[in-house]
């Protein structure tokens, strides 16, 4: 198996540079898929080299996977883990949009509530683990609490910077059309910050899907990352692991790809150009 | 120019700006009538404040000396009957050609907005783009798009800052013969800063020309020749090296 899994990689690694120096479908599909192959002929010589079942293969792992998705733990576990995601991320996304239009725009706002904003963002929303237990309890609460605090301040930051990089002859042209209060922020200050609010939005569902992953490991039972440690404690089953850790990364791809799908509107396409 | 009525007059305006400790003065003691309906190029090196004195004519600086008053009234912020046009661009990337265009109409009711922002983008020329979006734009077209915001809402003064300064020479040419073909059809007062002395001699009915920093007025040159100027003609270079002594620019080609 090994020096046949040997002959492969280099066949594949040959197959993979030639591919590279072709036409736009070789850089796009071919390469990347090439890479692919490659990684999993690697992970598989690995894996029969120093054969134990902490380490499973590609095709243990895929058998794996077909056990979770056969039984009711991916629909639960995933429904878990995308409830308090999804609640923790809209919360934050309807407080924290407002707030940073609003202290962007302020000068005293942002002078005020910067210092305290700038020194809660490096505290990692895990190490408020124990807190959010005793405050809400084993369960969806402390949760969605975490991902509330760990979305907040990306959303927060990201839509003040974008307020406060508002240029000067908008600010000037809506002051010269007579524009203030809600009028103001609904047709200039919000657009004008949308493309960035957006970006913004993307990190902190990134962040959001990183830290539920690792708040379940630590302090939940249920959810993706609960299912990881279970599947660790309950007879070592690592491919199981394994094939959770893929789902895990399935999923945030979608939920980038859900937030990407925001740039492409008209009213915010602008602000991706010439960047 | 039949009736001399003052529109637009600076009264001795004095501004300067600080810079690490060092004042910096830019204008000093500037006096100037400007007639209803006339069309007035500030002419002027860059760094002279002609850009400054005409952000304290549309409200958006202070001086510190001195006042600006349009129809006798002091000017203390900007107004939405004296409209900017700006050089970078003053439209909304976010918003389509009619909205834009709308955006000083927007407590006019439904028909009215619709017939006047019809009109005006007809006027620039722009009818067919109503639902394009800037960023679709050339650059011509989004300063089409920008005067015809400003003309929406019936103006009587224009600030125009340089305003066709981002384009290439010959949309430059085509957009000075459109502007005066616009101005003509509704003699808004315009203020327009440039640096170009071409460019004021084809649009201005009179030139200013300011002095380098801090700036003062160097000299006022009346421009009698009719549109469009012939600029091959004895007048038009007469009138071109009168611009550049008083720039005191003295090897002109």
């Amino acid at each position: 198996m090994s020096p046949l899994a040997l002959a492969g990689v280099l066949v594949l690694s040959l197959a993979a540079i030639a591919y590279l120096a072709r036409g736009r479908v070789g850089r796009v599909v071919l390469a990347p898929t090439a890479v692919l192959v490659l990684v999993l002929a690697v992970w598989q010589l690995a894996t029969s080299y120093y054969a134990s079942n902490t380490n499973p293969s590609p095709m243990q792992t895929a058998s794996a996977l077909w056990e979770i998705v056969a039984s009711d733990q991916l629909w639960r576990h995933s429904a878990a883990s995308l409830f308090r995601v999804t609640w923790g991320f809209v919360l934050a996304a309807l407080t924290g949009i407002p707030l940073g239009l609003w202290v962007g725009w302020n000068m005293r706002g942002f002078e005020a509530l910067n210092p305290l904003i700038q020194g809660l963002r490096p505290i990692s929303p895990i190490a408020w683990i124990p807190f959010a237990i005793l405050w809400f309890g084993i369960g969806d609460g402390a949760g969605v609490f975490l991902i509330f605090y760990a979305s907040f301040f990306p959303i927060t930051v990201g839509t003040m910077a974008a307020v406060r990089n508002i240029s000067l002859v908008h600010q000037r042209s809506a002051q010269n059309f007579g524009l203030h209060g809600l009028e103001l922020f609904r047709r200039v200050v919000f657009p004008a910050a949308l493309p960035q609010i957006i970006t913004s939005l993307r990190i902190a569902l990134g962040v959001a899907w990183l830290v539920i992953v690792a708040a379940e490991m630590v302090g939940m039972d249920s959810g993706l990352g609960y299912l990881i440690n279970d599947a660790r404690n309950m007879g070592k089953r690592y491919d199981l692991v394994a094939a959770t850790m893929l789902l895990i990364g399935a999923i945030g791809i979608v939920l980038d790809y859900l937030v990407r799908k925001l740039e492409t509107f008209d009213e915010v396409r602008w602000g991706y150009v010439n960047r | 120019m039949s009736q001399h009525e003052t529109k637009v007059l600076f009264e001795g305006i004095s501004k300067s700006f600080k810079k690490r400790d060092e004042e910096l003065q830019v204008l000093d003691s500037i006096d100037l009538a400007v007639a209803e309906g006339e069309f007035v190029c500030l002419l002027g090196p860059s760094g002279c404040g002609k850009s400054t004195l005409l952000n304290i004519a549309g409200g958006f600086e202070r001086p510190d000396q001195g006042r600006v008053t349009i129809d006798g009234d002091e000017v203390d912020g900007p107004n939405a009957r004296r409209v900017f046009v700006f050089q970078e661009y003053g439209i909304f990337p976010w918003a389509s050609v009619w909205d834009n265009v709308c955006l000083g109409l927007r407590k006019l009711p439904k028909a009215e907005q619709a017939r006047i922002a019809q009109a005006t983008i007809e006027l620039v020329g722009l009818e067919g783009f109503e639902k394009a979006y800037p960023m679709e734009l050339s650059g011509g077209m989004k300063q089409r798009v920008e005067v015809a915001r400003a003309l929406a809402v019936a103006p009587d003064v224009i600030f125009m800052d340089e305003p066709f300064g981002a384009l290439d020479s010959l949309t430059r040419l085509t957009m000075r013969a459109e502007l005066i073909r616009i101005w003509k059809a509704s003699k808004p007062t315009i203020l327009f800063v440039t640096h170009d002395v071409d460019e004021s001699i084809q649009l201005a009915d009179r030139v200013v020309v300011l002095s380098g920093r801090p700036g003062t007025i160097a000299d006022i040159v009346p421009i009698e020749l009719s549109h469009p100027r012939d600029q091959s003609g004895p007048e038009y270079g007469a009138i071109k090296r009168r611009l550049f002594d008083a720039l005191g620019v003295t090897e002109v080609a």
